[in-house]
């Protein structure tokens, strides 16, 4: 029934339709933040949070907001609107409940605000016309899938740091030509789920 | 940075070379890699995107005595926002076909890191006339990165330009107009750059 539609959900956002390697979404934090595993694990964790909850919040706004009003052609400026105002408000509440986990997340919060991954999510949902639960897994999927992206591209380039290359691969154009392969190992997931 | 003292010129000349944004800053990466696996995509794209910078810079400018600085990016994010919801609604009505493969990456324009960036390091401090040339210099490096890495994808990848076949029956590299072959692309083209600036003599980018 339901369940499995989700699980379906879950598969396709994270594996088959892997943000980072099938839509390149979200690449300027992707090459940004894969230096380090520390880093990565740490992005990962807050992106999936922040995803599934702007995903739900989003979805409140779009379907009971704009929808009635007939004026879904603002969703644009109203998801980013939205998402903003959660990661300020999800900033100021880590900052008091959990200083500890400020200290160490905090900083990626302030990167997401203007990440398109975390707008594709709500305007991917505003499109597909998924139900509340739908738009919720769909959150975790593509937060699932960007942070198995981030991990596998970590641990990959933690080893490039040592690797002798030609002096103008160096740094960023290595690790699009990197990426470019694990793209390649991702189209094997294609046809795995039918939606 | 006060405001500047380059000329028109040299600010356009500055967004194309200097600071360009794909190949230099290595920022708003997505779309070089969506929508370059044909020249007539890229190039639409690198418009859309000239013509929102170059907006938001004049609009800025416009703005900048009344902003409240506290209160700043919110403001640029919704006008950003608003001249995005322009320019998706413009391609929605009078380039269908293309829309139709590349809405989603339109409205993500939205989410720029450059158009932001420029906004706040260069807009929000200086006068009109140099906010849009400025815009104008940043977009056309947007356009010139797009149109480079589609001619190469669809050159190779389709054995055709703007859609028109040019191979006579020979097999195209299918790859290149895949994920992993826009990868690829950028990459290349990222290190030819690079090359190039070595071999002259400067030191290399390290990012």
């Amino acid at each position: 029934m339901e369940f499995q539609k989700l699980f379906n959900l879950v598969v396709a956002a994270s594996l088959i339709n892997n943000f980072v390697f099938t839509q390149f979404l979200g690449l300027c934090i992707f090459f940004g933040v894969s230096k380090k595993m520390e880093t990565a694990i740490g992005m990962s964790i807050t992106f999936m949070a922040v995803m599934v909850i702007s995903a739900a919040a989003c979805w409140l706004v779009f379907n009971y907001g704009l929808v009635p009003l007939d004026i879904t052609f603002l969703k644009i400026v109203v998801f980013i609107g939205v998402v903003a105002a959660l990661v300020q408000v999800s900033d100021t509440i880590m900052r008091k409940i959990s200083p500890d986990l400020y200290y160490k997340l905090g900083v990626y919060l302030a990167l997401i605000a203007t990440n398109c991954i975390i707008v594709a999510v709500p305007l991917t949902n505003a499109g597909a016309g998924y139900t509340f639960i739908e738009s919720m897994f769909f959150g975790v999927g593509s937060g699932l899938g960007f942070g198995i992206a981030l991990i596998i591209m970590a641990s990959i380039r933690e080893k490039l740091e040592l690797a002798d290359v030609p002096a103008p691969f160096r740094g960023m154009p290595l690790a699009f030509v990197t990426t470019g392969l694990i793209a390649l190992a991702f189209t094997g997931f294609a046809g795995l789920i039918t939606l | 940075m006060s405001a500047t003292t380059m000329t028109n010129w040299q600010l356009i000349k500055n967004g194309i070379f200097a600071e360009n944004t794909i190949f230099k800053l290595a920022i708003s990466l997505c779309p070089s890699i969506a929508v370059t696996s044909g020249l007539k995509n890229g190039v639409l794209m690198g418009v859309a995107v000239l013509f929102v910078q170059t907006m938001v810079n004049i609009t800025i400018a416009l703005m900048r005595n009344v902003i409240n600085s506290k209160i700043r990016i919110p403001v640029f994010m919704l006008v950003i926002s608003g001249w995005v919801s322009v320019a998706d609604m413009g391609m929605a009505a009078y380039a269908r076909d293309v829309y139709r493969s590349m809405g989603l990456y339109i409205q993500l324009i939205v989410a720029f890191a450059s158009i932001l960036a420029r906004a706040e390091l260069f807009a929000s401090k200086n006068k009109v006339t140099p906010s849009m040339f400025d815009g104008i210099g940043m977009g056309l490096g947007f356009l010139v990165a797009l149109t480079i890495i589609s001619f190469f994808r669809e050159l190779i990848g389709k054995g055709s330009l703007w859609g028109v076949s040019l191979t006579g029956g020979v097999k195209p590299l299918l790859i290149m107009i895949m994920p992993t072959g826009g990868f690829f692309a950028v990459g290349i083209l990222m290190a030819f750059f690079n090359w190039m600036e070595q071999r002259g003599g400067k030191a290399p980018a390290h990012h």
